[in-house]
């Protein structure tokens, strides 16, 4: 991230005022995120939390199944709850960048008046919260190869496979974050629950914890409407090979029509996500909720 | 002058009536707030009871005998306290500096302790209108039942490890009001670890003998192992502690973290004031 600074005094970054916005949003989200502390006692705090919901999970898997670490349900809920570290990172880490610029900063009134584009500085936030997110993600996955003998290994991970299913994937969690932090943008009160509580409502459909077919049936189908849940299922793929488990509907798809299905969704969320937050940026401004500071 | 001297002279309240008096006020906006903001208690009980469906659907994905859904809905309850704790009691007079307020309780001739009290007092009844519509949502949607062998014994562990809870979100108060922009974080940090250590869905028990006493510190720890012997009774084999030592030793951690809260907000206070961080704000 060190690097991101330097970046914005290119030429045609500086040329451009959206790609400028974009990259000073990821430059001071980085800082945000990680100047508060020492580096060693920011990594400790970035590991903490998603190391412990790991373990949770490992030991009540455990309980159950006396330590059966190497039945696919293991690996499936392993990694599923580790890349949804990135996820919740991301799509919450938006809405809250617009919380911090309005009520804990109150900078919002300059950001506006600033000459740059808010939805570019947005997306750049949510980029440093990816940064932080991949790290938590590579090390609680390190943790689980290490002491629980995931069948992961570098030489059979596609590569291929994780690296496209990654960068769609991350392009339609940012549509997601930014849809959310625009709609954020017009709340009076609760800021906070629409990224929290849509993070904690998804975990439940992206098939992340538990497979699909544990849900109610009448609650399965929301799982396939969630790009999130293809972006883990390819991940999951690409990560353990011929291990991969099969539980759902979802295990027959061929990875490629995966694949193209999340492309899809990615550009949807994309463009939706650009005029979700321009008729937001209108109503906020009509309703005075732009800089509005509620202590909320 | 003559105005002055017919007025009706003002009680002052001072001592045990001024302390008894400071702590209801600062409960009242607590009380009156969950009623007043109800889009609070919804969004306060409908996040922890998601996580809690989550972990219900773990269990069902891997076999679990029903009691063991009924573990993850304790913890949900649980969980309504313990993110009560850190958000509204630990992180609450760093807020309330960032906000203003902490210079005024200062100035005030209230004592600190009533105010840290009516903060819990508030806390609690907020965070138990959430636990238990937890509790009844998701004994409901999943079917648990619950077979109480023991009321007394268990309203009592629900008394003190209640008790026990508040007075170490009095102590983190204190010791927040040294953190500056690392309260936000500490908080953060104290979620999932805790309920890691806790046993909040799982039974302590299985962490290990060492992890689950060093875990025993933290007053839900024993508070929900007894109360799960006490309430899923065929489950034999679940319990770190018998449910009446646990009792004692939550007796002792409520004395010990009053105590602590009391001690550490005047040692907190004085530094405080010496440094002169009570009323700084960092950003």
């Amino acid at each position: 991230m060190a690097l991101v600074k330097p970046l914005g005094d290119l030429p045609f970054v500086r040329a451009n005022p959206a790609l400028r916005a974009f990259v000073i949003g990821a430059w001071l989200g980085w800082q945000i995120e990680s100047n508060w502390a020492r580096p060693l006692l920011f990594a400790i705090y970035a590991v903490a939390r998603p190391l412990a919901s790991a373990l949770l999970l490992v030991i009540m898997y455990s309980v159950i199944t006396n330590g059966a670490t190497q039945e696919p349900l293991f690996a499936f809920i392993f990694i599923g709850n580790a890349l949804y570290i990135v996820v919740s990172s991301v799509v919450s880490g938006i809405s809250w960048a617009v919380i911090d610029d309005r009520e804990h900063y109150r900078v919002m009134k300059q950001l506006h008046t600033a000459p740059m584009s808010y939805y570019s500085y947005l997306i750049g936030r949510g980029v440093a919260r990816v940064g932080i997110g991949l790290t938590s993600f590579v090390i609680t996955m390190l943790v689980g190869v290490v002491f629980f003998q995931l069948p992961i290994a570098l030489n059979t991970i596609n590569w291929g496979l994780l690296i496209l299913a990654s960068i769609v994937g991350i392009i339609a969690m940012q549509g997601i974050g930014v849809i959310l932090g625009a709609i954020t943008m017009q709340l009076a009160s609760n800021l906070w629950f629409l990224g929290e509580g849509t993070i904690a409502a998804l975990y439940l459909f992206a098939g992340a914890i538990f497979p699909l077919d544990v849900l109610p049936e009448a609650l399965q189908p929301f799982g396939m409407f969630y790009p999130v849940t293809y972006w883990i299922e390819l991940s999951r793929r690409a990560l353990l090979g011929a291990n991969a488990p099969t539980f759902h509907a979802m295990g027959a798809i061929p990875s490629e029509t995966l694949l193209l299905i999340l492309t899809g969704m990615a550009l949807f969320m994309a463009i939706a996500s650009y005029i979700v937050y321009r008729l937001s940026l209108h109503r906020a401004k009509e309703m005075g909720r732009l800089d509005m500071e509620t202590s909320f | 002058m003559s105005a002055m001297r017919s007025a009706e002279r003002v009680h002052k309240a001072v001592g045990a009536s001024l302390f008894w008096r400071a702590m209801w006020a600062r409960a009242y906006p607590r009380l009156i707030g969950t009623q007043r903001e109800m889009g609070w208690l919804l969004s306060e009980t409908i996040l922890p009871l998601l996580g809690t469906c989550g972990f219900v659907f773990v269990y069902k994905a891997t076999g679990a005998p029903q009691e063991f859904i009924g573990f993850a809905v304790m913890g949900g309850v649980a969980t309504a306290f313990w993110l009560n704790i850190l958000w509204s009691m630990a992180s609450q007079l760093y807020w309330d500096k960032d906000g203003g307020n902490l210079e005024l309780y200062i100035i005030s001739p209230a004592p600190l302790m009533s105010i840290l009290l009516g903060m819990a007092i508030g806390g609690f009844v907020m965070a138990a209108v959430r636990g238990f519509s937890i509790l009844i949502i998701a004994s409901l949607l999943f079917q648990v039942g619950y077979q109480v062998s023991n009321l007394p014994l268990m309203l009592l562990i629900f008394f003190f490890t209640m008790a026990g809870l508040y007075g170490l979100g009095m102590m983190m108060a204190s010791v927040y009001l040294a953190a500056g922009r690392e309260a936000w974080h500490l908080s953060n940090a104290l979620q999932e670890p805790i309920y890691l250590t806790s046993g909040m869905y799982f039974p302590v028990k299985a962490l290990g003998a060492a992890v689950a006493t060093i875990a025993s510190a933290l007053p839900l720890t024993l508070g929900l192992d007894g109360i799960r012997q006490l309430i899923f009774t065929t489950q034999t084999d679940i319990g770190f502690l018998a449910p009446e030592i646990e009792l004692l030793l939550l007796i002792g951690l409520t004395v010990i973290f009053l105590s602590a809260a009391r001690y550490s907000l005047r040692k907190l206070e004085e530094i405080g004031r010496r440094e002169g961080r009570l009323i700084e704000r960092r950003k």
